[in-house]
């Protein structure tokens, strides 16, 4: 019932089609006919206890769903996965958030989810990155770190009894994001994995997939001890170029990665249009087909590379 | 005036116990959390939903259940003179508060402390039955955007003219003055959860109006439920596993 917002031709229209039914049969091939919706009774056996987890709800001794979803059976608990639904944070998750607020102690973050989350200023990693207590004048000088509306990359930590979320930054791989794009997909189409962080060399360019369905795509900047590296570039420039020049260098990103930041950020984003679920494997094939295709990037949000990408991925699950 | 013609048809050519042709699709407002519209005959309406979040006003945040607000507004050109005020009338504040009323009673809000639900509705084409076909798109729309509910409220109205039981009123019908029955219903649960009627009827002749439209709003959640069994598994099968 949700149609795909493209405006297609007419063999445009039948291939697409024909590459989703093709999808069908095969997802239809492994699982059983386990979708429900609101209010749908999920049978079970009376016989063997039953948990009853995430989505359900007992009416007259019936097991009925609460969400639409998958139903989703381990041992004796049985649960509905929901598609399309706010994101769930849960220990170790990797997500990428907004700051909304610089607080006392603390920044509070968006994250898709419910609340928003909490970064205290106790778990980050001070610029200068010494493990130390956090002073009075380190809270004063919070907004060094990060201000509203920064994009920060970070961990989930725990959750606490009144259903906030804190995340912890305490890693030089986390922290703020900048030169690149934020792409807000459904988080249901990222899964978690082992990887969330990818360094794509080739592009030169920095992919976070994360779990709370922001996708970070940016430029790749080389270790953030960047303090070190800038001292013995100094030194060996023999103070050559003013200050200001070195500045200007630091924020200037090369014209061949913000195209490949846009092409990558395309390719996420014709994944979630067509609803495909969202990896790094899928994300690096879609690139190189749109430059073997020898496609303009805007040309990657049109209908016909949607469709190619369609059938590819018809053709990949059928492997 | 004759509202069922001696053949026994309404004036757009209905049976008494006939509704509406319905017609729903899911997902018409892309940075929603939840959207669908809703048609029922020449009634259109859109339904966002936006949330649980972050509860905007700290005062109004509750600690053991979600806040859910909703907004009903009318299109300027939804209705055959254009309204050049449609937002913030008494109508419209009303309609706005027995939507609220009336999902805050299915969804299960205690299961989202602290956050908040608004469900924004507008109607694009007015044709008798707004109240309705708000609910319904509503209902839709919080089940698009994942929001665990008690069962799927929906809502349907009938009326009674020219000694006939009338299902699903469209605008002539209604501003005929005669008895026009609401009714928000929980198919599952067998519960009634909302009932509006304007003017008087007879008690015995209320309860078959009222059962009628009890009938139509079963009708409606049979058609609700395909529509997103449908949604669901696209969603499942376009995912992949």
């Amino acid at each position: 019932m949700r149609e795909i917002e493209l405006s297609l031709n007419q063999t445009q229209k039948i291939r697409l089609q024909r590459a989703l039914d093709r999808l069908q049969s095969l997802s239809s091939k492994s699982t059983s006919n386990s979708s429900v919706t609101v209010a749908d009774t999920i049978p079970v056996n009376d016989e063997d206890g039953i948990l009853k987890g995430h989505g359900t709800l007992e009416v007259d001794s019936e097991v009925v769903a609460t969400v639409c979803g998958v139903v989703e059976r381990v041992n004796k608990l049985i649960y509905v996965r929901s598609l399309r639904s706010r994101y769930k944070p849960e220990t170790g998750d990797i997500v990428v958030g907004r700051v909304v607020e610089v607080a006392q102690k603390r920044w509070r973050i968006e994250i898709n989810s419910n609340q928003d989350a909490v970064l205290m200023l106790s778990s980050v990693t001070l610029p200068d990155g010494i493990q130390r207590r956090r002073t009075p004048i380190d809270e004063l000088n919070m907004r060094n770190i990060f201000v509203e509306n920064d994009v920060i990359s970070a961990e989930v930590r725990n959750g606490q009894h009144d259903g906030i979320w804190q995340l912890h930054a305490r890693s030089n791989k986390y922290g703020k994001l900048d030169r690149g794009q934020l792409i807000a997909v459904p988080t249901y189409l990222v899964k978690r994995r082992k990887q969330h962080f990818h360094q794509l060399d080739k592009y030169g360019v920095l992919l976070i997939l994360g779990c709370n369905g922001y996708v970070w795509v940016g430029e790749l900047t080389e270790a953030k001890d960047s303090m070190e590296v800038d001292d013995v570039n100094e030194s060996e420039k023999s103070n050559a170029k003013s200050s200001d020049q070195t500045k200007l260098e630091e924020n200037y990103t090369a014209l061949e990665t913000r195209e490949n930041i846009c092409r990558i950020a395309n390719a996420v984003r014709v994944l979630s249009i067509l609803g495909f679920s969202i990896t790094v494997e899928v994300i690096l094939e879609m690139c190189e087909l749109s430059i073997l295709l020898n496609l303009d990037i805007h040309d990657m949000l049109g209908a016909e590379f949607c469709v190619t990408v369609a059938e590819k991925e018809a053709v990949r699950r059928s492997l | 005036m004759e509202f069922v013609s001696p053949e026994g048809l309404r004036l757009d050519g209905r049976r008494p116990l006939e509704m509406r042709q319905l017609r729903a699709e899911i997902g018409a407002v892309s940075k929603a959390d939840g959207s669908a519209v809703f048609e029922m005959g020449n009634t259109k309406v859109i339904a966002a939903v936006y949330g649980p979040r972050e509860v905007e006003n700290r005062a109004q945040q509750m600690n053991d259940q979600a806040l859910v607000r909703c907004e009903y507004t009318m299109a300027n050109f939804s209705t055959g003179d254009r309204v050049r005020k449609p937002k913030g009338d008494r109508r419209s504040t009303e309609i706005s508060m027995v939507i609220r009323q009336t999902m805050e009673a299915c969804i299960m809000t205690h299961l989202m402390p602290r956050s908040q639900i608004d469900i924004f509705v507008q109607v694009l084409q007015a044709d008798g039955g707004t109240r309705s076909a708000c609910i319904n798109a509503a209902t839709l729309a919080l089940a698009d955007a994942g929001i665990p509910m008690r069962d799927l409220v929906t809502s349907c109205s009938a009326g009674y003219l020219n000694t006939t039981p009338l299902l699903d009123l469209n605008y002539v019908e209604d501003s005929a003055g005669g008895p026009d029955v609401t009714v928000g219903y929980l198919p599952k649960l067998d519960k009634v959860t909302l009932l509006q009627m304007d003017s008087k009827l007879p008690l015995d002749t209320f309860e078959s109006v009222m059962q009628l439209a009890i009938e139509g709003c079963k009708a409606v959640a049979n058609y609700l439920r395909e529509v997103l069994l449908e949604n669901t598994k696209q969603l499942e099968y376009r995912r992949g596993s």
